[in-house]
C-alpha cells in the first residue's frame, strides 16, 4: 500500500530557535522555582524522505527534543512546523490529531497498553482515527504481517519478547499511514541481533515507503544505518550532516 | 472514536478489575435498591391512607360531644353527652347539609349457633350507610320502619359475616346479641381499614332505636355517642361548619362568651394531616436511602480517582497515539457510568424483590411504580456522572508527556 499524501514545497519538519526551559520547585521553603534551560536555539530542518540520527550525551536533551517534534511536549520559545503547519497555532484536539495521523512515535520502552492484544495494541490509533473495530482490526493485521508478526496477534505485550513488542510498536506507528516516524532509542532495550532486525525494517521503511524517519540511538552501529547525523551537547546541536563511517 | 468502541474500551478496563469494579457496584446496588425498597414502602402507605380516607365517605363532619379547643383538664370530648337525637335532626334540616347520621357505639358478644364473636355493635339510622356510601353486598339495609318500630335487625360486616357464618348465607338467619335476637338484615359490601387503622368490616349495625332501648341502655335516653354530619358539596363545608355551631350553640342555650360544649371536626382537614403525614414520611425514607446511594457515589469518585492515576501511564500511551482529551473523558467518565447502570438495574431488581419480601412478610402494602423505578434509576446515573466527571476531568487535563513520564 502506497499511501498518498499531500505534498506541499514545504520541508515536512522545521524548527527554529527552539529552546526548552523545565521550572522545578526548588524543595526549599519558600525558595520558589528553579528554571533549567534543556534547549539551547535548537535550529533542524528535515526534508521528506530522510533517516536521521541524534545522538549526544545522556540528559543531553534528546527526548525532549523528540517530544517536542512528536507533539508530546511544547517548546518554551521558539518555533515548529510540521508539513508547513505552525505547531503553536494548534488547538489540543489538534494536536491529538497530528499525532494520531501525521507522526508514528516509538518509545524505547515500547509503551503497548498492558493486558491488549498485539492486534488492539495496533489497531487502537485507527479506532481513535474514527474507523470501525472490524476495519481496523483487519488494518492492524496487515501491519502484524508485515512486521513479521503475523502468528502473534493475539498475544498480550506480556508475553512477547522486547523485540516483538518493539515491532508491535512499529506497527502501531505505523497504522495510520504516518509521514513521520520518531524513535527515541527503539533498540535501546534489545540485544544486537534483535537491533539490527528493527533497523532493518526501519530502513525498508524509509527505502519503499519514503517515511521520514528520525531516531535517537547511543549506538555508532545504529547511527551508521541512517543517512544524517544530528549531535547534541548540552541543549545545542553541534553537528549535522553525514553520518561518520 | 466512536461511541461504541468507548463503551467497548470501558467495559473491558472493568472486566480487568472484577473485584474492584463488583465492590465499587456493590455501593450502587445497595443505594439503588434501598431508595426503591424506601418509596415503595412509602407509596404503599400513602396508597393506604388514601384509601382509608376514600373509604370515610365525603364531604364530612364529625360532631362529638365535649370541648376540645382548650385546656387539656376540661371534660374530654365525647365523655359527656350533651348531643341528641334532636340536635342530629335539627342540623339535618339546615340548608347546607345533605343528611346527617347520628351514632350509638359499644361493643357486644355475637352468637350464631356455636359460633360467636365479639364485635363492635353501632346503633345507626338508615341515612348512616348513604353518608359512609356504604352498600349492602347482600340482603337489604334496614328502613325508617325499623328505626321507629325499634325493631331487632342487624347488618353485618364482612369480617363479622365470615366469622359468624362461615360460607353461609347470613340474609334472614337470627343471631343473638347480648342474647337478644336479631334477624340479619344483610352484609355490607367490603370498606378495608380506616385512617386509624381499625378495620372497618369487623362490625354490626343495629337501628339506633333498638340500640338505646334494649341493648346498651342509657342513663341520658335520648343522647347519641356522636353525629356524622354530611354537607351538601365541598364549596359549601364553611358554610356548614357555620351553620352547625350556630344551631348547635342555640339549641344548647350556650350564652355569648361560653365555651361549646360539642366539637365540630372537618374530616377533609383530618384527612389532609394524615395524607401530609404519609406523604412526608414517604420523602423521608427517600431521603434517607438517597444518602445510601450518594455513599455509592462517593465510592465510585474514589475509586475513578485511584483508577485515573494507576493508569495515568496508560493515558499518556493514549494520547501518545492519538485520543483527544474528549476521547479520555468518555472513556472514564463511561466506566463510571457503567458501574452506575450496571449496579442500577441490578438494585432495582434486589429493591423489586425486598419490597415484595416486605410486603410477603407484612401486612405493609407497597407499591412499585415505573415512575419510581426510572427517578432511582435516573439518580443513580446522575450520581455516576457527577462523581465520574472530576476523576475523568483530571484523566483528560493531564499533559501528555507527563503521562508518560509517570511511573
Ligand atoms: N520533566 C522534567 N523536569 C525537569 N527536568 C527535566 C524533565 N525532563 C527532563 N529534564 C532534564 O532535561 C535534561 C535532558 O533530558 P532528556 O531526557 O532530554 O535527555 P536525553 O538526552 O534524552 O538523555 P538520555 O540519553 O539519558 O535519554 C536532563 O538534564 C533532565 O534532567
Ligand atoms: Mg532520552
Amino acid at each position: 500500500m502506497i499511501p498518498q499524501r499531500h505534498v506541499s514545497g514545504d520541508p515536512l519538519l522545521k524548527v527554529e530557535n527552539l529552546s526548552k526551559t523545565y521550572s522545578l520547585d526548588s524543595g526549599v521553603k519558600g525558595g520558589g522555582t528553579v528554571n533549567s534551560q534543556v534547549l539551547f536555539d535548537v535550529n533542524l530542518t528535515i526534508e521528506r524522505g530522510e533517516f536521521v540520527a541524534i545522538m549526544g550525551h545522556s540528559g543531553s536533551g534528546k527526548s525532549t527534543l523528540m517530544n517536542i517534534l512528536g507533539c508530546l511536549d511544547t517548546p518554551t520559545s521558539g518555533h515548529y512546523w510540521l508539513d508547513g503547519r505552525d505547531i503553536a497555532s494548534l488547538s489540543d484536539d489538534e494536536l491529538a490529531r497530528v499525532r494520531n495521523r501525521n507522526i508514528g512515535f516509538v518509545f524505547q520502552g515500547f509503551n503497548l497498553l498492558k493486558r491488549m492484544t498485539a492486534l488492539d495494541n495496533v489497531a487502537t490509533p485507527l479506532l481513535y482515527a474514527g474507523a470501525t473495530r472490524s476495519e481496523s482490526r483487519k488494518r492492524a493485521l496487515e501491519l502484524l504481517r508485515q512486521t513479521g508478526l503475523g502468528n502473534f496477534a493475539a498475544y498480550q505485550p506480556n508475553q512477547l519478547s522486547g523485540g516483538q513488542q518493539q515491532r508491535v510498536a512499529i506497527s502501531r506507528a505505523l497504522v495510520n499511514n504516518p509521514q513521520l516516524i520518531l524513535a527515541d532509542e527503539p533498540t535501546g532495550n534489545l540485544d544486537t541481533q534483535t537491533s539490527r532486525e528493527i533497523m532493518a525494517i526501519f530502513e525498508q521503511l524509509n527505502r519503499e515507503q519514503g517515511i521520514t524517519i528520525v531516531l535517537v540511538t547511543h549506538e555508532d552501529d545504529i547511527a551508521a544505518c541512517t543517512r544524517r547525523l544530528v549531535r547534541l551537547q548540552d541543549g545545542r546541536v553541534v553537528h549535522d550532516g553525514r553520518v561518520p563511517t | 472514536m466512536s461511541l461504541l468502541a468507548i463503551i467497548g474500551e470501558a467495559l473491558r478496563a472493568l472486566r480487568l478489575n472484577r473485584l474492584r469494579t463488583g465492590l465499587t457496584m456493590l455501593g450502587m446496588i445497595i443505594g439503588v435498591a434501598a431508595v426503591v425498597l424506601m418509596l415503595a414502602v412509602g407509596q404503599g402507605a400513602q396508597t393506604t391512607v388514601n384509601q382509608a380516607i376514600s373509604s370515610m365517605g365525603s364531604n364530612l363532619f364529625i360532631v362529638v360531644p365535649g370541648a376540645t379547643s382548650s385546656g387539656a383538664l376540661r371534660s374530654a370530648a365525647g365523655s359527656v353527652q350533651t348531643l341528641t337525637m334532636g340536635d342530629a335532626l335539627a342540623i339535618a334540616h339546615l340548608p347546607s347539609i345533605k343528611a346527617t347520621a347520628p351514632l350509638i357505639t359499644g361493643t357486644a358478644q355475637l352468637n350464631y349457633g356455636a359460633n360467636n364473636w365479639s364485635t363492635s355493635v353501632t346503633g345507626v339510622t338508615p341515612d348512616y350507610f348513604n353518608v359512609r356510601d356504604w352498600p349492602a353486598e347482600s340482603g337489604a339495609l334496614f328502613t325508617e320502619v325499623d328505626l321507629r318500630s325499634a325493631t331487632r335487625v342487624v347488618i353485618l360486616g364482612q369480617i363479622t359475616a365470615r366469622n359468624l357464618f362461615g360460607d353461609e348465607d347470613p340474609t334472614g338467619k337470627t343471631i343473638r346479641i347480648k342474647n337478644s335476637p336479631f334477624v340479619v338484615a344483610g352484609v355490607l359490601a367490603p370498606k378495608g381499614q380506616s385512617l386509624d387503622g381499625r378495620d372497618q368490616d369487623d362490625a354490626a349495625f343495629i337501628p339506633i332505636t333498638t340500640g338505646q332501648s334494649q341493648i346498651f341502655g342509657n342513663q341520658f335516653p335520648g343522647t347519641i355517642r356522636f353525629l356524622m354530619v354530611q354537607g351538601r358539596s365541598d364549596e359549601v363545608m364553611d358554610e356548614a361548619e357555620t351553620e352547625i355551631n350556630q344551631l348547635l350553640r342555640q339549641r344548647h342555650r350556650l350564652a355569648e362568651g361560653t365555651e361549646n360544649d360539642f366539637t365540630v371536626r372537618n374530616m377533609a382537614a383530618l384527612a389532609a394531616v394524615a395524607t401530609g403525614a404519609a406523604k412526608v414520611m414517604s420523602i423521608m425514607l427517600g431521603s434517607i436511602a438517597s444518602i445510601s446511594l450518594l455513599v455509592g457515589g462517593i465510592g465510585i469518585m474514589n475509586i475513578m480517582l485511584v483508577s485515573v492515576t494507576e493508569r495515568t501511564r496508560e493515558i499518556g500511551i493514549r494520547m501518545a497515539i492519538g485520543a483527544n482529551r474528549r476521547a479520555i473523558l468518555t472513556q472514564f467518565l463511561l466506566e463510571a457510568l457503567v458501574i452506575c447502570i450496571m449496579g442500577g438495574l441490578i438494585g432495582v431488581a434486589i429493591g423489586i424483590g425486598g419490597a415484595w419480601a416486605v410486603s410477603r412478610a407484612t401486612d405493609m402494602v407497597v407499591v412499585i411504580t415505573f415512575g419510581m423505578v426510572a427517578l432511582a434509576f435516573a439518580f443513580a446515573s446522575a450520581v455516576g456522572i457527577f462523581f465520574g466527571f472530576y476523576p475523568a476531568k483530571k484523566a483528560a487535563a493531564l499533559k501528555p508527556v507527563e503521562a508518560l513520564r509517570y511511573e
